[in-house]
This record gives structure tokens, C-alpha cells and sequence, in this order.
């Protein structure tokens, strides 16, 4: 997939799908602002995005975009209570240190939260396991000595974190190759792509 | 303050020229003073583009002056205080934007201040002149700009006492902004800042010289007083970690003399500042910046809410501090943020990890000066269009 939203993120393409003409929108580690960029142009979100990188501050004043330098670890509380209509954390739940409080500040500020995260349990990385190593792939480009994810997920296992905490899941779409996966999503999806309500 | 003066002509403003814009009208002040009449000394840069869209105000801090960029034909080494920012392909670009530095009243550069002749006496102002604040000298500003024909800025931008201006600048006159940028920044003086300020001022008024504010008559000045108040200041500027890379321990003989003369390499920095400040600035128009920026508190007439107090902005904002400045911390630019995002405004916020402390808004640094560019580069695109 070419175009606005670039080819190497695939998850936007969905977010944006989900995303409404003129929602507000808060982007927790907005990287270089592609998303918040690709929003405001063709649906006229308002909103900012939160990154902690110089380089990716400067590119998203580069692209437009109001972004606010700052270590989401740190919470969300320069944000009000449903001060927003959605609250993205795109393939940046597995690098946080405290995963339950990320989503709850999500909810907190947002009427809606949508997450991507690489699945786990894809077979891929299954068979990887299976072989006795830790997978590498594109969307975990990382070695075990140097990965910031520190709690990597299989589907399965983020829906049923949800339930326990009363989450609910408004939406859900595996991608895989970019292509959204119909079957055995926690077995054949790559990127898992949600969106969730309180 | 010591900016990085590295000077390559082809990107310096060149030869620059200050000029004197003379008001009749009377300024009103917070303090419940008025000035008659009075006069604003100011630089500019570039060229106003036709629909007089791209000039761009910037605020000086606490010792500066109209003279931001560039030098003086009869004094090449005078260059501006902000030259490393401001030149042609610099990240204010003077080939793009027309650049207003202004001498803020109260000041001894040439604007109206104590040095100047109070028009009811026919005597040097002295300590009679009034108490200024962050807001008289916006509207003065204001002022300038209708007189120069200028109804929007591009931006008004400032660091430190500047920033202040320039906040102050996007709540008081939102519609004649359309971006406001607030460097080294913080919505009022913390306790801490307020005892510097007051150390700096009794060291003023204590001085046997400083009579009441009246030295000039005398032909004296508090320099002693004048002295002091900028090494306090000066201490306050850089970093614990600054300070110890540039002159940890050192001593100017290799070895202690157990004598009063400076010894540590710190102190004969600090006492070489205090000498130059109190031989070129005048002890009246410390006195009076130093409590304009203790009572700038925006909030102050919003019951301390500081949302409340920006409610009407609508520039965009740019707000940027530096990890290492204790003296107006990134905490205190944050509440700014807050503030702003509270009332859903377009703001942008950086946090630059520099070594440097409060000073570091004067400096160099290659990631602080990218941001800045890419963001007047944003603004030139909206002015452009």
C-alpha cells in the first residue's frame, strides 16, 4: 500500500478508516506525525500527538502537526477528562512499562482508544519459537538484547485483558502483508489493530 | 550572556541601523502612572512584503536591547544579541521575514527611560520613572506596530523575559499575532526567582552611590551594586554542570594564596560579567526589568487560572524549554502547555536536552535551531499561501 499514509504502516490505513470528519484526536507516540498529518487533511481532525524523540518533534513540525514533547510514561495528565473522541497508541502498547495504566489514561481522556500491536501468536513467530529463537521480523525488528518491547501480546491474550477490566471492544482487524486476515486471527493476523470503548 | 558569536557574513544581517519612533499620545501603565510622551528605539531586518504579512517582533529579555542581529558601521564587534537566530538563511530568515527589534520603555537604550528627560521636570527621570510591567511594554509595542503599518504579525518571539512578552502578546492582542513563540518561558516567577531578583535589587539600592535613584545628577552610579546584582543573576543563567565543565575548581595561580583576590577561575568570570554589565547598563533600568518580570503572573486576575488568563489566544503557539534551565525550568513551560491544551489551542512543545541551563535559549545548538526553523518554515507556508 503506497500513498499519503506511506507503505510501512499499514495499521494507519484502518485507524483512519475508523476516525470520523472533525474528531478530535490525540496520537500517543505519533513518531514523525504521518498519521495526524494524513487526519487532518482529509478528515479535518484537530488534535495533537505526544512523541518523546527530537528527531520525530521536528518532523512533525515539519508535517504540521501540533505535537507535545513528552515521555507518555509519564501519563496523560496534561489532558482533561473525554477531552478527546479517540486516543491512538499505534505499536507502542508493547514498550510500555505500565500497560494497564496507559489504556485506563486512554479511556480517561478519550471516548474511544484504538491500539495496534504486533500479534504475537502469529504462526510465524509461533514457528520461530518453536525452533528455539525469539522472532525477527518487520514488524519485531528487534533482537531479544536490544527490543523496547518488553510486553509483547498474542490477541488472545489482549482480549482478555480487556474483559477482565470491562474494555470493550468496539472494533478489531488483523492485518497481515497489509491485508486484513477473516480467519484464525490470533494464528494467521500479524498486526492487530483495535479499537475499544470504557 | 554570551552567544556564540561565529561570524560568516554572508549570513549575517549585515551594517544595521536603529531608529527612533517618537509617540504623543500617553501610554497608560499598570501602575497607574502615564507617560506623556515618549520614544521607542527599534532595529529592523528584511523587507516588509506588500501585504505587510511577514514581520516578525522580537521581545528582549532582562539586559538586551533593539539591537538583535547584526552590527553597527562605526562598532563591527557590537553585534546583535541574537545573531546566531536571525539572518539571512538563519532560522529567522531575514531573506523571508522582516524582523522588528524593539528597546522596551524603562530601558537604557535609547527608548524612554530613566535616563531620559522627564518632560514635567526638565530633569533626568532617574528613580522617579515608573514601574514597568511585561504588559506596558506590549502595548507599547503595539503601538510601534501600528505605527510602522503592521495589523498581524507573523510572530511575535522571545526567550526568557522576551517569552513573556510574547505570551503576554498572544492573550492581549490575539487577533495581531497568527504565531506566538515562547522560549525559556514560565507563567510567573516561582519564590526562588523572586529572592534572586530582590538580592540583585538590594545590592542596587544598597550601594552608597545609588541616592534614591538620582546618580546621574550626581554624577555616580551604584556600579558596586550594579556589580554584584549581575553575578547573582549570572549564577542563575547556567547550569550546576556548566558551570563545573567551564571552571570546576579551578584557580587562576595553580595554587591557593589565602587572600580575597579572585582566586577560583568562577570568580574572576563572574566579577569580569559584573564589571562589564555595570560599566554599559544603567542600575535604574535594572531595578525596574527585574520587577516586571516578578509581577508578570497572567493568571493572577483569573484567580490564578492560568487557562482562563490564555483563553483568548488563538496564534499558534511554539513553546520550548531546555532540560537543563533551573532558573525557568521545563516544569514551568509545561504548566504554559497545560494551560494552552486546556483551552484546545494549537500548540507545539519542545523539550531540548541541552547542557546549558537558562542560557541555553541564546546559544547555538543544532536541534534547538533546526526546531526553530522548521516551524518559521511552517509559518512562511501559511503567510505564502
Amino acid at each position: 500500500m503506497n500513498g499519503p499514509l506511506g507503505n510501512q504502516r499499514p495499521d494507519f490505513a484502518v485507524i483512519a478508516e475508523w476516525i470520523p470528519q472533525r474528531a478530535r484526536v490525540l496520537d500517543l507516540g505519533c513518531g514523525d506525525g504521518t498519521l495526524l498529518k494524513y487526519l487532518q487533511q482529509t478528515r479535518g481532525v484537530t488534535g495533537y500527538g505526544i512523541e518523546i524523540d527530537d528527531g520525530n518533534v521536528l518532523e512533525c513540525v515539519k508535517n504540521g502537526v501540533h505535537v507535545i514533547q513528552s515521555n507518555l510514561e509519564r501519563g496523560l495528565a496534561d489532558f482533561d477528562n473525554g477531552s478527546f473522541d479517540f486516543v491512538v497508541l499505534s505499536q507502542t502498547l508493547q514498550a510500555m512499562r505500565n500497560t494497564e495504566h496507559i489504556v485506563r489514561e486512554m479511556l480517561r481522556v478519550g471516548r474511544s482508544g484504538i491500539v495496534t500491536f504486533p500479534n504475537f501468536g502469529y504462526w510465524k513467530n509461533r514457528l520461530n519459537v518453536l525452533r528455539g529463537h525469539m522472532p525477527v521480523s518487520e514488524n519485531l525488528p528487534f533482537e531479544w538484547f536490544d527490543t523496547p518491547n518488553i510486553h509483547l501480546c498474542t490477541v488472545a491474550d489482549f482480549e482478555k485483558f480487556c474483559g477482565e477490566r470491562g474494555i470493550r471492544i468496539v472494533a478489531r482487524t488483523l492485518l497481515t502483508n497489509g491485508q486484513p486476515v477473516t480467519s484464525l486471527p490470533n494464528l494467521l493476523g500479524e498486526l492487530a489493530v483495535y479499537q475499544f470503548g470504557g | 550572556m554570551a552567544a556564540d558569536k561565529i561570524q560568516d557574513p554572508s549570513r549575517s544581517v549585515g551594517v544595521v541601523t536603529p531608529q527612533v519612533a517618537r509617540f504623543a499620545a500617553p501610554l497608560a501603565l499598570r501602575c497607574g502612572a502615564s507617560l506623556r510622551d515618549y520614544e521607542l528605539v527599534y532595529e529592523t531586518y528584511g523587507t516588509l512584503n506588500a501585504d505587510r504579512s511577514n514581520a516578525v517582533l522580537v521581545c528582549h529579555a532582562l539586559n538586551a536591547s533593539h539591537h538583535v542581529a547584526g552590527h553597527y558601521a562605526d562598532d563591527p564587534a557590537n553585534t546583535g544579541w541574537w545573531d546566531n537566530m536571525i539572518g539571512p538563511g538563519k532560522p529567522l530568515d531575514t531573506r523571508r521575514f522582516f524582523v522588528i527589534g524593539v528597546n522596551n520603555i524603562g530601558g537604557c537604550h535609547g527608548s524612554t527611560g530613566p535616563l531620559s528627560i522627564n518632560p514635567d521636570t526638565g530633569r533626568v527621570w532617574g528613580g522617579e520613572f515608573p514601574v514597568v510591567t511585561v504588559e506596558d511594554w506590549v502595548d507599547a509595542q503595539a503601538r510601534l506596530a501600528d505605527h510602522l503599518g503592521i495589523q498581524q504579525f507573523a510572530a511575535v518571539m522571545g526567550g526568557s523575559l522576551g517569552a513573556m512578552q510574547a505570551l503576554a502578546w498572544s492573550a492581549r492582542y490575539p487577533q495581531r499575532l497568527r504565531h506566538s513563540i515562547v522560549i525559556a518561558c514560565a507563567p510567573n516567577l516561582s519564590a526562588q526567582n523572586i529572592a534572586f531578583n530582590e538580592v540583585a535589587r538590594q545590592a542596587i539600592i544598597t550601594d552608597p552611590d545609588f541616592n534614591d535613584g538620582n546618580y546621574r545628577a550626581l554624577n555616580t552610579a551604584p556600579k558596586r551594586g550594579l556589580r554584584v546584582a549581575r553575578m547573582v543573576g549570572h549564577i542563575t543563567y547556567l547550569s550546576d554542570d556548566e558551570m563545573a565543565n567551564k571552571f570546576g575548581r579551578q584557580l587562576k595561580n595553580g595554587k591557593p594564596g589565602y587572600t580575597f583576590d579572585t582566586e577560583f577561575q568562577i570568580e574572576s568570570y563572574l566579577r569580569h560579567q559584573g564589571n562589564k554589565f555595570a560599566d554599559y547598563f544603567d542600575a535604574n533600568t535594572y531595578l525596574r526589568i527585574t520587577k516586571a518580570l516578578d509581577y508578570f503572573d497572567p493568571a493572577l486576575e483569573h484567580g490564578g487560572d492560568l487557562a482562563k488568563a490564555l483563553q483568548s489566544v488563538v496564534a499558534g503557539m511554539l513553546v520550548v524549554s531546555f532540560t537543563t534551565d533551573w532558573r525557568f525550568s521545563p516544569e514551568r513551560s509545561r504548566e504554559i502547555v497545560h494551560a494552552l491544551i486546556k483551552n484546545r489551542a494549537p500548540v507545539t512543545y519542545a523539550e531540548i536536552d541541552a547542557p546549558h541551563g537558562h542560557d541555553a535559549f541564546l546559544l547555538d545548538d543544532a536541534r534547538y535551531h533546526r526546531l526553530v526553523a522548521a516551524y518559521f518554515e511552517r509559518v512562511h507556508g501559511e503567510i505564502a499561501r
